[in-house]
């Protein structure tokens, strides 16, 4: 009995593993390959795979669950790993869509392998500096937020607010959100990476911030949607609030583009579900879940 | 089985002995693999990036983000890992030591119905509610009694021991549990009391058994990621102090091999990191068996 079910386990591993081993690339290269017949029924149908970005995750699982509604033909499955996981999965042919916060030419130093790969923008994605709630500023310059994250000024008295020690709350020097940090405000000025403490996620910045007095950190505006609206206090940059219409105004510097990365230009299912993502259908929802839609951009 | 087909006996006898030999070849082949292919990246990052090799082991210095100038040095997260990991056997050794002497010999009965079966549960607790029990209520403790952020080495050293805690007690009481009994009644015939007899007699004689729990939970301490990232703060700088923030090991590949791509410098050190890690449980493993060879019978 034991022996009968130690070999069911086996065989069953071994099957998982032949599963996983195979990957799903040979299966949607042929179906779509059919799909081409079909192209102008305007019918998706196969199977596709994005994984990468946890900051663009959960507007990819929406829009795949409602093109699964729209294209029942169509199994999308859409996973995390972070941006440099995405780019490397589409740049070796694991998955058809990799999610990314930055162009993926930033990514990848061999540059002949850059060329293959084709960054689609399928919507904006704004940061807000957040604060523990008892700081007292409400906006400031981005040469004062230099100043704080190079370390320059070290209290709050120094820009306007109660005599208090700043707590900087860093992210991961390899995270996209530290990256547009870094682009956008920063430009050029280092963030000095020994003082203050680096947390991991999102979640891990609201809890730290939230119980540390005095620290200031950023979060993707996505994060705080629903429940989380106000669950932080987030500051003003240059007296412009995180909103569309000071994005778009230029009033407001940090945000950046969130990326679809294809190998080669996205064909078939592939492209309906990235256009999908663009669309002016799904736009209500991107701005809902506190992304900008890519059609208020261009 | 007498009497049946050599069909059935070959079905009985070797199709078992083929599994768990099978087994035991793949769990050897497993580890290898994973052995090699870890030292195969890690030696990446000296002969494809061309970082060198002093540079890794002897610089302070970590940017591998600055492109003009990228910098990897590892020794801030190799002594963040070393000090927290010490630190929390100091602080857990002794009291699992003790938790040993009183499983095996003030109160056996407690010991064996409450005691096993409470440090057995703490093995069980997965290591992120460890690392959430630390920032939700150990850190702010920290930063109310003691100032600065909280987060901090300290933090680190206290949620490690706990998690260690039961590794190093349980190897303990089966080590004290083995000695002789006649040792006991050897020392009270020369006149020892109890506690002299225990911290004297008993207590040297298991430490054989003592170590090798020490120095398992040592490379426990070393290899654990998590819950330590939650709370040590992770900033890249040498503590100047226990309650001072820093960064470990497992910490920055947790991090940051996500976000990094293959092939990349980066991405190559941080593959370096996880073969320094892998080294450093090598060489606990061999003082282990140091251990159990020095007068072993």
């Amino acid at each position: 009995m034991l022996k009968r079910n130690l070999k069911l386990a086996m065989g069953a591993l071994l099957i998982t593993g032949a599963l996983a081993g195979c990957g799903n690339s040979d299966s949607t290269a042929k179906e779509t390959g059919e799909n081409k017949k079909e192209e102008t029924a305007q019918s998706y149908s196969g199977t596709l795979t994005a994984a990468g970005s946890t900051a663009l995750q959960p507007l990819a699982e929406e829009a795949a669950n409602e093109f699964m509604q729209k294209y029942p033909d169509v199994s999308i499955t859409v996973q995390g790993g972070g941006s440099g996981t995405g780019v490397n999965q589409v740049a070796a042919g694991a998955v058809q869509i990799g999610n990314s916060d930055v162009p993926s030419a930033e990514k990848i130093e061999d540059k002949t392998k850059a060329g293959e790969l084709v960054d689609n923008k399928v919507a904006g994605i704004a940061f807000a500096l957040v604060v523990n709630k008892d700081v007292k500023v409400e906006s400031l310059t981005a040469q004062q937020i230099q100043d704080i994250f190079s370390g320059k000024v070290k209290n709050w008295k120094e820009v306007g607010g109660n005599d208090e020690k700043i707590n900087v709350i860093n992210r991961p020097a390899s995270s996209g959100t530290r990256a547009t940090f870094e682009k956008t405000l920063m430009k050029g000025v280092k963030v000095n990476d020994s003082i203050g403490t680096v947390q991991d996620s999102n979640g891990a910045v609201e809890q730290a911030i939230k119980s540390t007095p005095g620290a200031i950190s950023y979060v993707a505006m996505s994060y705080l949607v629903g429940d989380k609206a106000n669950a932080l206090t987030t500051l003003k940059i240059d007296g412009a609030e995180p909103t569309v219409e000071n994005i778009k105004a230029q009033k407001y510097p940090f945000w950046s583009y969130e990326y679809m990365v294809t190998k080669g230009e996205a064909q078939d299912a592939v492209k309906g579900f990235i256009d999908f993502v663009k669309s002016e259908e799904f736009a209500a929802k991107v701005k809902e879940m506190g992304y900008i839609p890519i059609s208020e951009l261009e | 089985m007498k009497g049946k087909k050599p069909i059935n006996y070959w079905k009985s006898e070797y199709i078992g002995r083929m599994l768990v030999t099978f087994c035991g070849f793949l769990i050897v082949f497993a580890t290898l693999a994973i052995i090699v292919f870890i030292c195969s990246k890690g030696i990446q990052s000296f002969t494809q990036s061309h970082i060198s090799l002093k540079e890794m082991l002897f610089s302070k210095q970590w940017a591998p983000n600055d492109s003009a100038h990228p910098k990897y040095g590892a020794v801030i997260f190799i002594v963040g890992s070393t000090l927290v990991s010490i630190g929390a056997v100091l602080l857990s050794a002794p009291i699992a030591i003790a938790l040993a002497v009183f499983i095996n010999y003030i109160w056996p009965e407690f010991g064996t119905k409450v005691l096993k079966p409470v440090l057995e549960l703490l093995i069980g607790i997965p290591s992120v509610v460890y690392g959430f029990l630390g920032v939700t209520l150990l850190v702010p403790m920290l930063r109310d009694s003691f100032g600065g952020v909280g987060f901090s080495l300290i933090a680190g050293i206290i949620v490690l021991s706990i998690m260690i805690l039961p590794t190093i007690a349980s190897i303990a009481a089966d080590a004290i549990g083995a000695v002789p009994h006649a040792y006991l009644e050897a020392s009270y015939g020369l006149g020892s009391t109890r506690w002299q007899a225990i911290s004297r007699v008993i207590v040297p004689a298991a430490r054989k058994g003592i170590l090798t729990g020490v120095v398992l939970g040592l490379a426990r301490a070393f290899g654990e990621a998590l819950a330590v990232q939650m709370v040590i703060g992770n900033t890249v700088k040498l503590p100047s102090g226990l309650y001072s923030p820093t960064a470990t090991l497992t910490g920055i590949l947790t991090m940051d091999m996500s976000n990094t791509l293959n092939g990349t410098a980066w991405n190559n050190a941080l593959w370096t990191l996880a073969m320094i890690l892998l080294l450093i449980s090598f060489f606990f493993i061999l003082i282990v068996r140091a251990i159990g060879q020095r007068g072993g019978k």
